[in-house]
């Protein structure tokens, strides 16, 4: 008997634990694996207004990763509704709407508008600018993340997947704002602020100056964080950042998750989704490793302190 | 026109795809000339199909120069259905080409292709110009074999900096007249490019006229082809990260009559329209002081 891999996550159905990360996933992978192989399609950040983007270059590699500044282009959420969704229905696989706006009401409202489209969840990206508070993204705040979080909560009863930012030095308060506030659960997280620098041109290497860091090198801050939150809220937690093969989802269950997303991974190796779930089920099964439940927050932790603190560790 | 070629391809699964994801078998490589580089893959005939102007990323190993993390893209400088083998040519400029040098047969190299959609080829038209410089030559390699077929005959301004980099002449020779200009001459330099496009064209009138590899000469093209009346196309490139239009990287302004609109080079390109392109000085491979990649 193979691992089971099928799950439940934050009020949605899963054939498997793996899913693409927001914002590298589209439908033209079809062009190299079918998507319904995919256990769900978690798709890129749909905004209130349509967005142009920002400029060129929008992207960067840097050892172990690359930073993006693609600033969520976009026709809006009418556009979305009108001319997006429709070509993600045919595959059958679970469709997961990532959202971003500029206020909590502006959430409110796209959730509402999502509400009758055959949605198996809503992300809530807000890891975005809050207009509100100077530009400082909803998760950078308890109080803008419970706000957002519950005034979608009011607009639609589909599961709620709140994503957080690893940029605050409180992810676990925020954690706990988005559950208290009716997040159905949480994906950390979304990509860590940074900068690359040109040093013979003297210029940065992205257009917009900074950009968000993904791939392997964010790993083990964003498994830190998964491992900090599941121990402090009681909803299920996706973990994204870094994940490349199957050992890498095995580390990130240990750490707590019960489900992952991988993004950066797929720009490499455009089939990731379907080897990293391969790899996964060929670690479980070399090693007896019949339910997923078995690795889920299994991290051993020697003399484990009863109060350990959350966020202050020295190293 | 030709009909862009579907052809599936074995991936993952054993399932067929319309675009090759998969390692293939060096056969050989090696530099030609004092500047560029070239590598033969074998891969099934199938995989190979692709339009002239389309491109692969190639996942370039690492070096004692680093590691490249993303791909690099590379249009398609050869193809040769008979032996089942795919030719690119580059220019080692910077870790990604630095790694691809370092490989020998025996060796596999990742690819994911053919990518984007090709030149426009019409079998009516009776001349058409190309104008290329550098390795911007690769791209066009496939073009002028395509025309040839086609019946269409063909005038290519090939620029480089020295005569010493001159490269990728063949099918050009081949299957038309060729100009070379050079940069140690002053013979590539815009004004002398323009004259001799409007000697050629007073000679015999150009249907239609590609580029690749010279922002300037997109710039030129884009006035003489208002002026003397026939269109073209460009072959530009844009840093990209996926290749396939989902991350939304590699975008460039199009015109669209009154409005201006931003696409993907990957997927709407990487061939465009010459009118369409509103600043190709906004367009950058994936080192600002090199052209790398010959997109
Ligand atoms: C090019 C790119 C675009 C992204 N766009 C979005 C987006 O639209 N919405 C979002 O919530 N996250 C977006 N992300 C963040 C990813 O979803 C993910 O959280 C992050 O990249 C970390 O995972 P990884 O290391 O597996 O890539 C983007 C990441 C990249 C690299």
């Amino acid at each position: 008997m193979s691992v089971v891999l099928e799950t439940v996550c934050g009020g949605v159905r899963l054939r498997s634990p793996i899913m693409p990360a927001s914002g590298t996933f589209s439908h033209e992978m079809e062009n190299v694996l079918d998507l319904g192989q995919l256990s769900a399609l978690v798709l890129k950040t749909t905004t209130y207004t349509s967005r142009r983007g920002n400029p060129v270059p929008r992207v960067t590699e840097t050892s172990f990763g690359m930073l993006n500044s693609i600033g969520i282009p976009g026709g809006g959420i009418q556009h979305f509704v009108a001319n997006e969704l429709p070509k993600y229905r045919r595959s059958g696989a679970p469709i997961v709407a990532s959202i971003s706006a500029d206020t909590a009401a502006q959430f409110g409202e796209m959730a509402a508008i999502l509400s009758d489209e055959g949605l198996a969840a809503i992300e809530l990206n807000i890891s975005c600018p809050n207009i509100e508070a100077d530009g400082q993204a909803f998760a950078m705040s308890r109080e803008a993340t419970a706000r957002v979080v519950a005034t979608a909560r009011r607009a639609t009863t589909l599961p709620l997947w709140a994503k957080l930012t690893p940029n605050t030095g409180e992810i676990v308060n925020i954690a706990k704002a988005a559950e208290s506030a009716g997040a159905d659960a949480l994906v950390v997280a979304n990509t860590i602020l940074a900068l690359a620098i040109d040093a013979d041109s003297r210029r940065a290497e992205l257009g917009n100056i900074m950009g968000g860091l993904s791939g392997p090198g964010v790993k083990p801050i964003i498994l830190r964080m998964v491992y900090q939150c599941a121990r402090k809220v009681s909803i299920p937690i996706i973990g994204c950042g870094g994940i490349s093969s199957g050992r890498d989802v095995v580390e990130y269950l240990l750490a707590g998750a019960t489900t992952v997303q991988v993004g950066t991974e797929s720009f490499r190796d455009p089939t990731a989704l379907v080897r990293i779930e391969r790899e996964l089920v060929e670690f479980c099964d070399g090693r007896g490793i019949s339910s997923l439940r078995e690795l889920i927050g299994g991290l051993m932790v020697q003399d484990a302190p009863a109060g350990a603190p959350d966020v202050d560790v020295a190293p | 026109m030709l009909q862009n070629t579907v052809s599936t391809r074995r991936n993952i699964g054993g399932t067929e795809f319309p675009i090759l994801a998969a390692a293939l078998p060096v056969v050989a490589n090696g530099p030609v000339g004092d500047t560029y580089w070239h590598i033969r893959l074998k891969a099934a005939t199938t995989h190979l199909l692709s339009r002239p102007g389309q491109f692969f990323q190639l996942r370039c190993p690492r070096s004692e120069a680093g590691d490249p993390f993303l791909r690099r893209p590379m249009s398609v400088y050869a193809v040769d259905t008979n032996v089942g083998e795919i030719a690119f040519l580059y220019k080692v400029t910077g870790i990604g080409t630095t790694g691809l040098s370092t490989l020998v047969p025996g060796d596999t190299l990742d690819v994911l292709g053919p990518l984007g959609v090709g030149f426009d080829i019409n079998p009516e038209w009776d001349h058409v110009l190309v104008v290329a410089r550098g390795v911007g030559l690769a791209t066009m390699g496939p073009l002028a074999k395509a025309l040839h077929h086609n019946g269409v005959a063909l005038t290519a301004i090939c620029s480089y900096r020295t005569p010493e980099a001159t490269i990728g002449l063949e099918p050009f020779e081949l299957h038309g007249s060729v100009h070379t200009v050079y940069d140690t001459d002053g013979t590539s330099d815009v004004a002398s490019v323009d004259s001799l496009i409007r000697e050629e064209h007073a000679r015999r009138s150009f249907s239609f006229a590609y580029t690749c590899g010279s922002k300037r000469i997109v710039r030129l093209l884009q006035d003489l082809s208002s002026q003397l009346g026939f269109g073209g196309e460009v072959a530009l490139e844009q840093r990209m990260a996926c290749g396939l239009g989902m991350c939304h990287s590699c975008v460039i302004d199009l015109r669209r009559g009154d409005t201006v609109e931003s696409v993907r080079v990957c997927s709407r390109g990487p061939v465009f329209s010459l009118g369409d392109i509103v600043a190709p000085e906004e367009t950058l491979s994936w080192y600002r002081s090199c052209d790398e990649s010959a997109i």
